[in-house]
C-alpha cells in the first residue's frame, strides 16, 4: 500500500524521530511511504485558538498537498482529529464548499488506527525491553475514539513490561495554547499526571501525541524524574535494545 | 463629554473594578490549599457516585430525546413563552418580563417592597446569582435569608458555620450537629417568612407549572409557607409539555447526583385559595439569552438543564473551583454561557472560552449532548474576530497571522523551520531548553522543552532520497 505520511509541524521540528520511526515501521511492514512535500501545518492551532480565517487558508493548502492520496497516516491523534473533525467545521465557518468537499475526500488515519483497522496487524515485530506506561491523549480517546488499539499494539511488543497508568483518562493539561494561556492550571494538571506516571515505576511514558508528551515530559525533565517520554511509533519501530 | 464607565452586568450598581481574566483568578485559587483539597475530595466523591449508579440501559436514547426536546423548545421559544404566560395568568399568577439583570432586580425589589416585608427567604438558585439579586435586596434594606444549607453555612455572621457550637461550647464540624442546628433556625425563619424568592428548573408551558428539584426540602418550604412567592427563571427553562418533562426528570437527577431521583421534586401552578402563597409572581429573564439563541453554534449552551455533570468531570474546574468563572455559571458550561450572556468585550468574559484544554470530558457526560468543545472553539473565534480590527493589533494576532503566512508556503515554512531550530538549539543546554523569552516563557516557567535535533524531519527525508 502507498502511504502518504503526514508529519505535524511540531513533530517536524521538535520530534523528527517520530516521523522517522513511522517511515521505518511502515517500510518494515512492506509498504511504500511517501512524504508529500507541499505539507506544512494542518491549521489545528489556528483553529483551536480562534484564528478561523487563517485556519481555513492552511486547511486549503493541506487538502491540496494531500489530494489524491490513498491513505494519509499521521503519528498525531490531535492532527488527525483536526483534519477529520475540524475541517468540515472550518469549511462551514468559512462558507467554503470546495474545502468541505476536498476535506471529505481525505482518508486520514492516526497511526494505530491505520495499523489495526486498515493493515489488520497488532504484532509489528517490535522489541522494546523497558517498563512502559501509556497515556491515552484526549484527542485520541475522545475525538478519534481509538480505544485500546495502542494497548493491543503495545502488548504484542517483545520484552516490554507494560504497566497501567492510574487515572489514565484524565487530561494531562497540555491543550495547545492552553499550556501558555493558562500556564498555571496547565502545570497543576501536569503535576497530577506526573504523580501517576511516577507511581507506576515506569521508565518510559508513551502516547500517540507528541504535544502531550512534550508537556508531561517537560515537567518530568524539569523534575529530573528519571522517566523519559517516547512516542508510541518509536516503540513499535524499535527492534533492538535502545 | 466624558466616557461613562461600562455598566456592570450584574451585582452592585456604580463603577466596580474590572473582573480579572480567568488565568489571573485561577492563580489565586490554585494557591488556596484548603480549596484545592476540598475540590479534590469533591471530584473523587463525584467519580465514586458515577460508578455507584450505572447509566440506565436507555441512557443514550434519553440523551438524544432530551437534546431534541430542548432544541425544539428553543426553536419555538416565542410561542412556548406566550403559552406559558397565558397559563400562569389563568392560574392566578402574574408574569413579569425582564430584558436584563437590572430590570429583573428592579422588578423583584419592587415586589418585595410592595409586600411590606423586611425579610425574604430564598432558595439556592443560579439565576438569582447571575443577576446579583441578593446584593440588590440587601441594598434595598431587605434582609435575605439563604435557606440552602451550603449557602447558609458558608455565610459569615450569625448564620455561618462558625456560629454553631457543639455541647462543650467549641466550634462544631459534626454534620449532624450542624444540620440539626440549621434546621431549627430555618424552621423559625420559614414560619415567620412572608415573602420567598426561588428559581426553577423547568417551566411547563401547557399548564403554567414551575418545577424545582432539590435535595434538602428547604426549597419546598419556600414554595409553600410564605404569602408571596416570587420565582425568577431564564426564558430557556421553558418546555412545552409534561411529556417532555418526563424525559428531563430522568436526565437531570442521574446527571447531577447519579441517583435515579432527586429527593424533592416540587411543582407549583399559580395560586390556590386557602393553600400556599396567595400571590405568585414569575419573573422571566432574558439577560442575553435571545442573543445566544441567534448564534447557530452558541445556542446549544441554552439546552443546559443545570445538572453540573460537566463540572464534576472537568479537570480545569477540579483545580480552580468556581470563582475564576465569575458569577453567572462555573465550569465548562459557564465558559460557554457567560461570554454569550455578557458579551466578550471585557477581558474577563473573553478569557473564558480559553479556560479549557478541549479534553472533551464534559461533552461525554452532558445529558442534553451539548458539544461544549465545539462551542468553546466557536466562541474563541468570536473573541478573535472582535479584536481583529483594533487600530493596534494584539501581539497574538500579529504572531498568528505571521505563522499562517509562513506556513502557507512550503519554502517559507522550511526556511523558518531552519532558522527557528537553529535559534532554539542555541538556547539549549544538555539537550534541554530551560528558559524561553516572551510568551513562551510561560511554558518554561515550570517545564523544559527538548532542544530540536539538528535535522528536521523534512531535512532527513530529503537527505535520504538523495
Amino acid at each position: 500500500m502507498r502511504v502518504a505520511l503526514f508529519v505535524a509541524c511540531f513533530d517536524d521540528a521538535l520530534f523528527p524521530a517520530t516521523g522517522r520511526a513511522v517511515t521505518a515501521l511502515l517500510e518494515r511492514l512492506g509498504h511504500d511511504v511517501a512524504y508529500p512535500p507541499g505539507q506544512t501545518c494542518c491549521g489545528q492551532m489556528h483553529w483551536t485558538t480562534g484564528y478561523h480565517r487563517e485556519a481555513a487558508g492552511l486547511a486549503r493548502a493541506f487538502t491540496a498537498a494531500f489530494e489524491g492520496a490513498e491513505a494519509i497516516v499521521a503519528p498525531s491523534a490531535s492532527c488527525a482529529a483536526a483534519v477529520r473533525d475540524a475541517y468540515p467545521r472550518i469549511a462551514r465557518a468559512a462558507r467554503d464548499t470546495a474545502l468541505a468537499r476536498a476535506a471529505e475526500d481525505l482518508a486520514v488515519y492516526e497511526l494505530t488506527e491505520f495499523l489495526v483497522d486498515v493493515l489488520g496487524v497488532t504484532d509489528v515485530g517490535a522489541f522494546f525491553p523497558h517498563r512502559v506506561t501509556y497515556h491515552p491523549s484526549c484527542q485520541s480517546a475522545r475525538a478519534l475514539g481509538i480505544g485500546d488499539r495502542p494497548l493491543r499494539l503495545l502488548r504484542a511488543v517483545k520484552g516490554i513490561d507494560l504497566v497501567e497508568l492510574p487515572a489514565a483518562d484524565e487530561c494531562c493539561g497540555f491543550g495547545g495554547a492552553f499550556a501558555v494561556k493558562n500556564a498555571d492550571v496547565s502545570v497543576a494538571m501536569a503535576a497530577d499526571k506526573v504523580g501517576h506516571v511516577r507511581g507506576t515505576g515506569a521508565d518510559v511514558l508513551c502516547a500517540v501525541d507528541n504535544g502531550c508528551l512534550a508537556h508531561i515530559g517537560g515537567a518530568l525533565s524539569r523534575l529530573r524524574a528519571g522517566v523519559r517520554v517516547v512516542h508510541l511509533a518509536e516503540i513499535l519501530a524499535a527492534t533492538g535494545p535502545a | 463629554m466624558t466616557a461613562a464607565p461600562p455598566p456592570p452586568a450584574s451585582g452592585a450598581p456604580g463603577p466596580v473594578a474590572a473582573p480579572p481574566k480567568f488565568a489571573a483568578a485561577a492563580r489565586v485559587a490554585l494557591a488556596d490549599t484548603a480549596l484545592r483539597s476540598g475540590l479534590r475530595g469533591a471530584a473523587a466523591a463525584a467519580r465514586e457516585r458515577r460508578s455507584a449508579f450505572p447509566e440506565p440501559a436507555d441512557w443514550e436514547d434519553l440523551r438524544e430525546a432530551g437534546r431534541a426536546i430542548k432544541d425544539e423548545a428553543l426553536l419555538n421559544l416565542d410561542a412556548h413563552l406566550e403559552e406559558l404566560e397565558r397559563a400562569v395568568t389563568e392560574a392566578g399568577g402574574t408574569v413579569h418580563w425582564a430584558a436584563g439583570a437590572a430590570e429583573a432586580r428592579r422588578i423583584v425589589t419592587g415586589l418585595v417592597r410592595a409586600s411590606g416585608a423586611a425579610e425574604v427567604v430564598k432558595s439556592t438558585s443560579a439565576v438569582t446569582r447571575e443577576i446579583g439579586l441578593a446584593g440588590a435586596l440587601a441594598r434595598a434594606g431587605v434582609a435575605v435569608r439563604e435557606t440552602g444549607l451550603g449557602e447558609l453555612l458558608a455565610q459569615p455572621g450569625e448564620d455561618g458555620q462558625a456560629s454553631y457550637r457543639d455541647r462543650a461550647g467549641g466550634p462544631s464540624d459534626d454534620p449532624a450537629v450542624l444540620a440539626e442546628a440549621a434546621r431549627l433556625r430555618l424552621r423559625e425563619r420559614f414560619l415567620g417568612a412572608r415573602v420567598a424568592v426561588t428559581g426553577a428548573n423547568f417551566l411547563v408551558a401547557e399548564t403554567g407549572t414551575l418545577v424545582l428539584l432539590e435535595s434538602e426540602g428547604n426549597g419546598r418550604m419556600c414554595l409553600t409557607l410564605p404569602d408571596t412567592l416570587i420565582s425568577v427563571a431564564g426564558i430557556e427553562k421553558v418546555v412545552p409539555t409534561w411529556a417532555d418533562l418526563e424525559v428531563l426528570l430522568q436526565l437531570l437527577p442521574h446527571s447531577s447526583s447519579g441517583a435515579p431521583m432527586t429527593p424533592y421534586v416540587s411543582s407549583w401552578t399559580g395560586v390556590t385559595p386557602g393553600d400556599g402563597p396567595r400571590e405568585f409572581h414569575l419573573v422571566l429573564l432574558d439577560n442575553g439569552r435571545t442573543k445566544a439563541l441567534a448564534d447557530e453554534v452558541g445556542r446549544a449552551a441554552l439546552r443546559c438543564i443545570g445538572c453540573s455533570a460537566c463540572l464534576d468531570v472537568c479537570p480545569v474546574y477540579e483545580r480552580t473551583g468556581p470563582a475564576p468563572y465569575g458569577p453567572v455559571r462555573a465550569g465548562p458550561i459557564g465558559a460557554i454561557l457567560t461570554p454569550q450572556l455578557r458579551g466578550v468585550e471585557r477581558a474577563a468574559e473573553a478569557s473564558l472560552p480559553f479556560a479549557s484544554t478541549l479534553c472533551g470530558a464534559c461533552a461525554d457526560v452532558c445529558p442534553v449532548k451539548i458539544d461544549i468543545p465545539e462551542v468553546l472553539v466557536h466562541l474563541r473565534g468570536r473573541v478573535v474576530e472582535s479584536r481583529r480590527h483594533r487600530p493596534v493589533p494584539t501581539p497574538e494576532l500579529v504572531l498568528m497571522r505571521g505563522l499562517a503566512w509562513t506556513m502557507s508556503d512550503p519554502r517559507r515554512y522550511e526556511a523558518a523551520l531552519r532558522r527557528g531550530t537553529r535559534w532554539a538549539r542555541l538556547m539549549s543546554r544538555g539537550g534541554r531548553i530551560r528558559r524561553l523569552p516572551g510568551l513562551l516563557g510561560k511554558w518554561t516557567d515550570a517545564r523544559d522543552l527538548p532542544a530540536p535535533p539538528p535535522a528536521t524531519f523534512r531535512a532527513w527525508w530529503s537527505g535520504r532520497r538523495r
